[in-house]
Protein backbone atom coordinates (compact mmCIF):
# COMPACT_ATOMS: atom_id res chain seq x y z
CA UNK A 1 0.00 0.00 0.00
CA UNK A 2 3.12 2.22 0.07
CA UNK A 3 4.62 4.19 -2.82
CA UNK A 4 8.38 4.37 -3.35
CA UNK A 5 8.42 7.53 -1.25
CA UNK A 6 7.26 5.52 1.76
CA UNK A 7 3.93 7.33 1.76
CA UNK A 8 0.60 5.66 1.13
CA UNK A 9 -0.34 5.04 -2.51
CA UNK A 10 -3.67 6.69 -3.27
CA UNK A 11 -5.02 4.01 -5.58
CA UNK A 12 -4.11 1.21 -3.18
CA UNK A 13 -5.81 3.13 -0.35
CA UNK A 14 -8.99 3.72 -2.35
CA UNK A 15 -9.05 0.09 -3.51
CA UNK A 16 -8.85 -1.04 0.11
CA UNK A 17 -11.51 1.40 1.31
CA UNK A 18 -13.92 0.32 -1.45
CA UNK A 19 -13.33 -3.43 -1.08
CA UNK A 20 -16.57 -5.36 -0.52
CA UNK A 21 -18.40 -2.04 -0.49
CA UNK A 22 -21.89 -3.48 -0.73
CA UNK A 23 -24.39 -0.71 -1.46
CA UNK A 24 -22.09 2.08 -0.24
CA UNK A 25 -22.74 5.31 -2.15
CA UNK A 26 -19.55 7.11 -3.20
CA UNK A 27 -19.16 10.71 -4.35
CA UNK A 28 -15.67 11.72 -5.49
CA UNK A 29 -14.35 15.26 -5.73
CA UNK A 30 -13.07 16.51 -9.06
CA UNK A 31 -9.66 15.49 -10.35
CA UNK A 32 -7.58 12.64 -9.01
CA UNK A 33 -10.14 11.32 -6.46
CA UNK A 34 -12.61 10.87 -9.35
CA UNK A 35 -9.94 8.97 -11.29
CA UNK A 36 -9.14 6.90 -8.18
CA UNK A 37 -12.68 5.63 -7.62
CA UNK A 38 -12.93 4.89 -11.33
CA UNK A 39 -9.69 2.90 -11.22
CA UNK A 40 -11.21 0.91 -8.34
CA UNK A 41 -14.14 0.02 -10.60
CA UNK A 42 -16.67 2.32 -12.24
CA UNK A 43 -20.24 1.47 -11.22
CA UNK A 44 -23.67 3.13 -10.82
CA UNK A 45 -23.16 3.76 -7.09
CA UNK A 46 -20.17 5.98 -7.96
CA UNK A 47 -20.73 9.67 -8.63
CA UNK A 48 -17.42 11.12 -9.82
CA UNK A 49 -17.59 14.91 -10.04
CA UNK A 50 -16.14 16.86 -12.95
CA UNK A 51 -16.60 20.29 -11.35
CA UNK A 52 -18.16 22.16 -8.46
CA UNK A 53 -14.88 22.47 -6.59
CA UNK A 54 -15.54 22.80 -2.87
CA UNK A 55 -18.94 21.13 -3.02
CA UNK A 56 -18.25 17.39 -2.70
CA UNK A 57 -18.58 17.03 1.08
CA UNK A 58 -21.77 19.04 1.40
CA UNK A 59 -23.23 17.20 -1.59
CA UNK A 60 -22.62 14.09 0.46
CA UNK A 61 -24.50 15.74 3.33
CA UNK A 62 -27.54 16.39 1.15
CA UNK A 63 -27.52 12.76 0.03
CA UNK A 64 -26.95 11.40 3.55
CA UNK A 65 -29.89 13.42 4.90
CA UNK A 66 -32.09 12.28 2.01
CA UNK A 67 -31.13 8.62 2.41
CA UNK A 68 -30.61 8.07 6.15
CA UNK A 69 -30.56 4.28 5.83
CA UNK A 70 -27.72 4.25 3.27
CA UNK A 71 -24.02 4.77 3.96
CA UNK A 72 -22.47 7.69 2.06
CA UNK A 73 -18.75 8.17 1.45
CA UNK A 74 -17.20 11.32 -0.02
CA UNK A 75 -13.63 10.92 -1.26
CA UNK A 76 -11.89 14.13 -2.13
CA UNK A 77 -8.54 15.92 -2.12
CA UNK A 78 -6.93 18.50 0.12
CA UNK A 79 -7.36 21.32 -2.42
CA UNK A 80 -11.08 20.63 -2.82
CA UNK A 81 -11.58 20.26 0.93
CA UNK A 82 -9.78 23.55 1.60
CA UNK A 83 -12.06 25.37 -0.84
CA UNK A 84 -15.11 24.13 1.06
CA UNK A 85 -13.96 24.41 4.69
CA UNK A 86 -17.27 25.93 5.73
CA UNK A 87 -18.93 22.64 4.81
CA UNK A 88 -17.30 21.05 7.85
CA UNK A 89 -19.32 23.40 10.08
CA UNK A 90 -22.48 22.73 8.10
CA UNK A 91 -21.98 18.96 8.32
CA UNK A 92 -21.06 19.03 12.01
CA UNK A 93 -24.22 21.00 12.80
CA UNK A 94 -26.38 18.26 11.26
CA UNK A 95 -24.31 15.29 12.64
CA UNK A 96 -25.35 12.83 9.90
CA UNK A 97 -24.58 9.34 11.28
CA UNK A 98 -24.21 7.84 7.79
CA UNK A 99 -21.70 10.23 6.22
CA UNK A 100 -17.95 9.72 5.98
CA UNK A 101 -15.46 12.04 4.33
CA UNK A 102 -12.02 10.90 3.24
CA UNK A 103 -9.50 13.54 2.22
CA UNK A 104 -6.65 12.15 0.14
CA UNK A 105 -4.03 14.69 1.20
CA UNK A 106 -0.98 14.93 -1.05
CA UNK A 107 -0.36 18.54 0.04
CA UNK A 108 -0.41 19.67 -3.58
CA UNK A 109 -2.75 20.79 -6.34
CA UNK A 110 -2.01 17.74 -8.45
CA UNK A 111 -4.03 18.59 -11.55
CA UNK A 112 -2.56 22.04 -12.10
CA UNK A 113 1.16 21.53 -11.89
CA UNK A 114 1.80 20.39 -8.35
CA UNK A 115 1.59 23.71 -6.54
CA UNK A 116 1.65 23.40 -2.74
CA UNK A 117 -1.62 23.55 -0.79
CA UNK A 118 -2.07 24.95 2.71
CA UNK A 119 -1.79 21.46 4.21
CA UNK A 120 1.85 21.45 3.05
CA UNK A 121 2.32 24.39 5.39
CA UNK A 122 0.78 22.82 8.44
CA UNK A 123 -2.95 23.39 8.05
CA UNK A 124 -4.50 20.41 9.83
CA UNK A 125 -7.83 19.45 8.24
CA UNK A 126 -8.61 16.83 10.90
CA UNK A 127 -8.12 19.41 13.66
CA UNK A 128 -10.38 21.84 11.80
CA UNK A 129 -13.02 19.11 11.49
CA UNK A 130 -12.79 18.34 15.21
CA UNK A 131 -13.03 22.02 15.98
CA UNK A 132 -16.16 22.19 13.87
CA UNK A 133 -17.69 19.33 15.84
CA UNK A 134 -16.90 16.19 13.87
CA UNK A 135 -15.64 14.17 16.82
CA UNK A 136 -14.27 11.24 14.79
CA UNK A 137 -11.69 13.07 12.71
CA UNK A 138 -8.43 11.22 12.24
CA UNK A 139 -5.21 11.52 10.28
CA UNK A 140 -3.80 8.35 8.75
CA UNK A 141 -0.20 8.01 7.56
CA UNK A 142 0.37 4.24 7.62
CA UNK A 143 -1.38 1.18 6.14
CA UNK A 144 -2.61 -0.03 9.52
CA UNK A 145 -5.10 2.84 9.67
CA UNK A 146 -6.95 1.84 6.54
CA UNK A 147 -8.87 -1.26 7.66
CA UNK A 148 -10.31 0.44 10.78
CA UNK A 149 -11.33 3.39 8.61
CA UNK A 150 -13.08 1.08 6.15
CA UNK A 151 -14.96 -0.41 9.09
CA UNK A 152 -15.95 3.06 10.34
CA UNK A 153 -17.24 4.02 6.88
CA UNK A 154 -19.72 1.15 7.10
CA UNK A 155 -20.62 1.25 10.80
CA UNK A 156 -19.77 4.56 12.51
CA UNK A 157 -22.55 6.16 14.56
CA UNK A 158 -21.66 9.72 13.63
CA UNK A 159 -20.03 11.64 10.81
CA UNK A 160 -16.38 10.80 10.29
CA UNK A 161 -13.56 12.58 8.53
CA UNK A 162 -10.22 11.01 7.74
CA UNK A 163 -7.22 12.81 6.32
CA UNK A 164 -4.99 10.27 4.61
CA UNK A 165 -1.50 11.50 3.86
CA UNK A 166 -0.61 10.10 0.44
CA UNK A 167 2.22 10.12 -2.07
CA UNK A 168 2.01 13.14 -4.38
CA UNK A 169 2.73 11.37 -7.67
CA UNK A 170 0.24 11.87 -10.50
CA UNK A 171 -0.90 8.41 -11.59
CA UNK A 172 -2.13 7.42 -15.07
CA UNK A 173 -5.52 8.93 -15.86
CA UNK A 174 -8.49 6.61 -15.39
CA UNK A 175 -11.40 8.71 -16.57
CA UNK A 176 -15.05 8.04 -15.72
CA UNK A 177 -17.84 8.84 -18.19
CA UNK A 178 -17.98 12.61 -18.83
CA UNK A 179 -21.70 13.00 -19.44
CA UNK A 180 -23.09 14.39 -16.18
CA UNK A 181 -26.70 13.61 -17.02
CA UNK A 182 -25.75 9.95 -17.43
CA UNK A 183 -23.72 9.86 -14.22
CA UNK A 184 -26.56 11.43 -12.25
CA UNK A 185 -29.31 9.30 -13.80
CA UNK A 186 -27.53 6.02 -13.18
CA UNK A 187 -26.67 7.08 -9.61
CA UNK A 188 -30.27 8.03 -8.87
CA UNK A 189 -31.59 4.82 -10.41
CA UNK A 190 -29.16 2.80 -8.31
CA UNK A 191 -30.59 4.48 -5.20
CA UNK A 192 -34.25 4.90 -6.10
CA UNK A 193 -34.93 2.27 -8.73
CA UNK A 194 -36.78 3.01 -12.00
CA UNK A 195 -39.00 5.43 -10.08
CA UNK A 196 -36.00 7.79 -10.11
CA UNK A 197 -37.01 8.98 -13.56
CA UNK A 198 -40.62 9.81 -12.71
CA UNK A 199 -42.19 12.60 -10.70
CA UNK A 200 -41.43 12.76 -7.01
CA UNK B 1 -41.57 50.45 6.34
CA UNK B 2 -38.46 52.39 7.23
CA UNK B 3 -36.53 52.99 4.02
CA UNK B 4 -33.36 53.73 5.98
CA UNK B 5 -33.39 50.46 7.88
CA UNK B 6 -30.24 48.37 7.50
CA UNK B 7 -32.39 45.28 6.98
CA UNK B 8 -35.84 45.23 5.51
CA UNK B 9 -38.46 42.67 6.38
CA UNK B 10 -42.10 42.27 5.45
CA UNK B 11 -44.66 43.98 7.62
CA UNK B 12 -46.20 41.65 10.17
CA UNK B 13 -49.50 41.73 8.31
CA UNK B 14 -47.99 40.58 5.00
CA UNK B 15 -48.97 36.97 4.43
CA UNK B 16 -46.95 36.15 1.33
CA UNK B 17 -44.24 34.34 3.34
CA UNK B 18 -46.98 32.01 4.60
CA UNK B 19 -48.16 31.48 1.04
CA UNK B 20 -44.61 30.54 -0.01
CA UNK B 21 -44.57 28.03 2.84
CA UNK B 22 -47.87 26.60 1.59
CA UNK B 23 -46.37 26.20 -1.90
CA UNK B 24 -43.35 24.37 -0.46
CA UNK B 25 -45.70 21.99 1.33
CA UNK B 26 -47.90 21.46 -1.72
CA UNK B 27 -44.80 20.72 -3.84
CA UNK B 28 -43.49 18.20 -1.30
CA UNK B 29 -40.33 20.18 -0.54
CA UNK B 30 -38.65 18.50 2.43
CA UNK B 31 -35.13 19.95 2.43
CA UNK B 32 -34.64 23.71 2.79
CA UNK B 33 -31.12 25.12 2.50
CA UNK B 34 -30.54 28.70 3.50
CA UNK B 35 -28.35 31.55 4.54
CA UNK B 36 -30.71 33.75 6.55
CA UNK B 37 -32.12 37.00 5.25
CA UNK B 38 -34.46 39.32 7.08
CA UNK B 39 -36.88 39.12 4.16
CA UNK B 40 -37.08 35.34 4.59
CA UNK B 41 -37.25 35.32 8.39
CA UNK B 42 -40.94 34.46 8.66
CA UNK B 43 -40.68 31.69 6.08
CA UNK B 44 -37.59 30.33 7.84
CA UNK B 45 -39.52 30.21 11.13
CA UNK B 46 -42.31 28.25 9.48
CA UNK B 47 -39.82 25.76 8.02
CA UNK B 48 -37.96 25.34 11.31
CA UNK B 49 -41.25 24.61 13.08
CA UNK B 50 -42.09 21.86 10.57
CA UNK B 51 -40.77 18.41 11.53
CA UNK B 52 -41.26 17.19 7.97
CA UNK B 53 -38.76 19.75 6.65
CA UNK B 54 -35.01 19.38 7.15
CA UNK B 55 -33.53 22.87 7.39
CA UNK B 56 -29.81 23.20 6.69
CA UNK B 57 -28.21 26.52 7.57
CA UNK B 58 -25.20 27.03 5.31
CA UNK B 59 -21.97 28.94 5.84
CA UNK B 60 -22.14 30.17 2.24
CA UNK B 61 -24.86 29.92 -0.37
CA UNK B 62 -22.85 27.82 -2.82
CA UNK B 63 -23.03 24.99 -0.31
CA UNK B 64 -26.77 25.00 -0.92
CA UNK B 65 -26.34 24.22 -4.61
CA UNK B 66 -24.15 21.22 -3.77
CA UNK B 67 -26.35 20.15 -0.84
CA UNK B 68 -29.55 20.14 -2.86
CA UNK B 69 -27.77 18.33 -5.70
CA UNK B 70 -27.04 15.56 -3.21
CA UNK B 71 -30.61 15.62 -1.91
CA UNK B 72 -31.95 15.22 -5.44
CA UNK B 73 -29.64 12.25 -6.02
CA UNK B 74 -31.31 10.72 -2.98
CA UNK B 75 -34.84 11.45 -4.18
CA UNK B 76 -35.58 14.48 -2.01
CA UNK B 77 -36.87 17.81 -3.29
CA UNK B 78 -35.37 20.97 -1.84
CA UNK B 79 -35.22 24.73 -2.29
CA UNK B 80 -32.48 27.27 -1.58
CA UNK B 81 -33.45 30.47 0.25
CA UNK B 82 -31.02 33.37 0.12
CA UNK B 83 -30.53 37.09 -0.32
CA UNK B 84 -29.42 38.50 -3.67
CA UNK B 85 -25.86 38.97 -2.37
CA UNK B 86 -25.66 35.20 -1.94
CA UNK B 87 -26.41 34.60 -5.60
CA UNK B 88 -22.90 35.81 -6.38
CA UNK B 89 -21.50 33.06 -4.18
CA UNK B 90 -23.34 30.37 -6.17
CA UNK B 91 -22.19 31.04 -9.69
CA UNK B 92 -19.54 28.39 -10.34
CA UNK B 93 -21.37 25.80 -8.22
CA UNK B 94 -24.33 26.13 -10.59
CA UNK B 95 -22.14 24.12 -12.98
CA UNK B 96 -23.17 21.01 -11.05
CA UNK B 97 -26.95 21.16 -11.60
CA UNK B 98 -26.41 22.14 -15.23
CA UNK B 99 -24.00 19.24 -15.75
CA UNK B 100 -26.21 16.74 -13.93
CA UNK B 101 -29.59 18.09 -15.12
CA UNK B 102 -30.58 18.59 -11.49
CA UNK B 103 -33.66 20.62 -10.49
CA UNK B 104 -32.44 23.61 -8.47
CA UNK B 105 -35.14 26.08 -7.39
CA UNK B 106 -33.98 29.23 -5.60
CA UNK B 107 -36.06 31.86 -3.81
CA UNK B 108 -34.09 35.09 -3.60
CA UNK B 109 -34.93 38.17 -1.54
CA UNK B 110 -33.61 41.23 -3.31
CA UNK B 111 -31.39 43.95 -1.92
CA UNK B 112 -29.80 46.72 -3.94
CA UNK B 113 -32.94 46.71 -6.01
CA UNK B 114 -35.47 49.38 -5.01
CA UNK B 115 -34.90 52.20 -2.56
CA UNK B 116 -31.72 50.65 -1.18
CA UNK B 117 -29.97 52.37 1.72
CA UNK B 118 -26.67 50.45 1.76
CA UNK B 119 -24.31 51.23 -1.14
CA UNK B 120 -22.55 47.87 -0.78
CA UNK B 121 -25.77 46.09 -1.75
CA UNK B 122 -26.06 47.82 -5.13
CA UNK B 123 -23.42 46.00 -7.22
CA UNK B 124 -24.65 42.47 -6.57
CA UNK B 125 -28.31 43.43 -6.40
CA UNK B 126 -28.06 45.11 -9.78
CA UNK B 127 -26.32 42.06 -11.27
CA UNK B 128 -28.38 39.29 -9.68
CA UNK B 129 -30.72 38.50 -12.55
CA UNK B 130 -28.01 38.91 -15.20
CA UNK B 131 -25.57 36.51 -13.58
CA UNK B 132 -28.23 33.91 -12.81
CA UNK B 133 -29.37 33.99 -16.43
CA UNK B 134 -25.75 33.82 -17.59
CA UNK B 135 -25.60 30.50 -15.72
CA UNK B 136 -28.65 29.08 -17.42
CA UNK B 137 -31.18 29.85 -14.70
CA UNK B 138 -34.82 30.62 -15.53
CA UNK B 139 -35.60 33.79 -13.58
CA UNK B 140 -39.01 35.22 -12.69
CA UNK B 141 -39.73 38.26 -10.50
CA UNK B 142 -42.42 39.06 -7.99
CA UNK B 143 -42.68 42.73 -7.08
CA UNK B 144 -46.21 42.75 -5.64
CA UNK B 145 -47.76 40.37 -3.09
CA UNK B 146 -50.29 39.07 -5.57
CA UNK B 147 -47.50 37.61 -7.75
CA UNK B 148 -45.54 35.77 -5.07
CA UNK B 149 -47.43 32.51 -4.81
CA UNK B 150 -47.73 31.99 -8.58
CA UNK B 151 -44.09 32.91 -9.18
CA UNK B 152 -42.72 30.57 -6.52
CA UNK B 153 -45.02 27.78 -7.65
CA UNK B 154 -43.86 28.24 -11.26
CA UNK B 155 -40.21 28.37 -10.21
CA UNK B 156 -40.45 25.08 -8.35
CA UNK B 157 -42.49 23.39 -11.06
CA UNK B 158 -40.13 24.48 -13.85
CA UNK B 159 -37.13 23.22 -11.88
CA UNK B 160 -38.56 19.76 -11.21
CA UNK B 161 -40.40 19.36 -14.50
CA UNK B 162 -37.54 20.50 -16.73
CA UNK B 163 -34.40 19.64 -14.68
CA UNK B 164 -32.55 22.94 -14.36
CA UNK B 165 -31.83 25.87 -12.04
CA UNK B 166 -34.72 28.29 -11.64
CA UNK B 167 -35.21 31.34 -9.42
CA UNK B 168 -37.88 33.66 -8.13
CA UNK B 169 -36.57 37.10 -7.23
CA UNK B 170 -38.68 38.72 -4.52
CA UNK B 171 -38.30 42.43 -5.24
CA UNK B 172 -37.24 44.87 -2.57
CA UNK B 173 -40.41 46.82 -3.25
CA UNK B 174 -42.38 43.76 -2.17
CA UNK B 175 -40.29 43.06 0.89
CA UNK B 176 -40.63 46.59 2.13
CA UNK B 177 -44.16 47.13 0.90
CA UNK B 178 -47.16 47.28 3.15
CA UNK B 179 -50.10 45.02 2.57
CA UNK B 180 -52.77 47.70 2.26
CA UNK B 181 -56.00 47.01 4.02
CA UNK B 182 -54.40 44.70 6.56
CA UNK B 183 -52.76 47.25 8.84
Amino acid sequence: MLAASGKLDRRAVVNALLADRGDLLVIAGLGAPAWDITAAGDCPTNLPLWGGMGGAAVMGLGLALAQPTRRVLVITGDGEALMGLGALATIATKQPPNLSIVVLDNEHYGETGGQETATKHGVDLAAIARGAGIADARTITTPDGIAPLREAIHTAAGPTLAVIKIDAANLPLKLPPREGAYLAARFREAILGPQAHHQL
Amino acid sequence: MDRDALEMRPDAAADWPDRIYAVLKAQNITQVALVPDAGHSRLIKRCLADNAITVVTLTTEEEGIALLSGAWMGGVKGVLLMQSSGVGNCINMLSLPILHRTPMPMIVTMRGDYGEFNPAQIPMGNATQTVLEAMGTLVRRADVPEDVEACVDATIRMAFNTYRPTATLLGQRLIGAKTFGKD
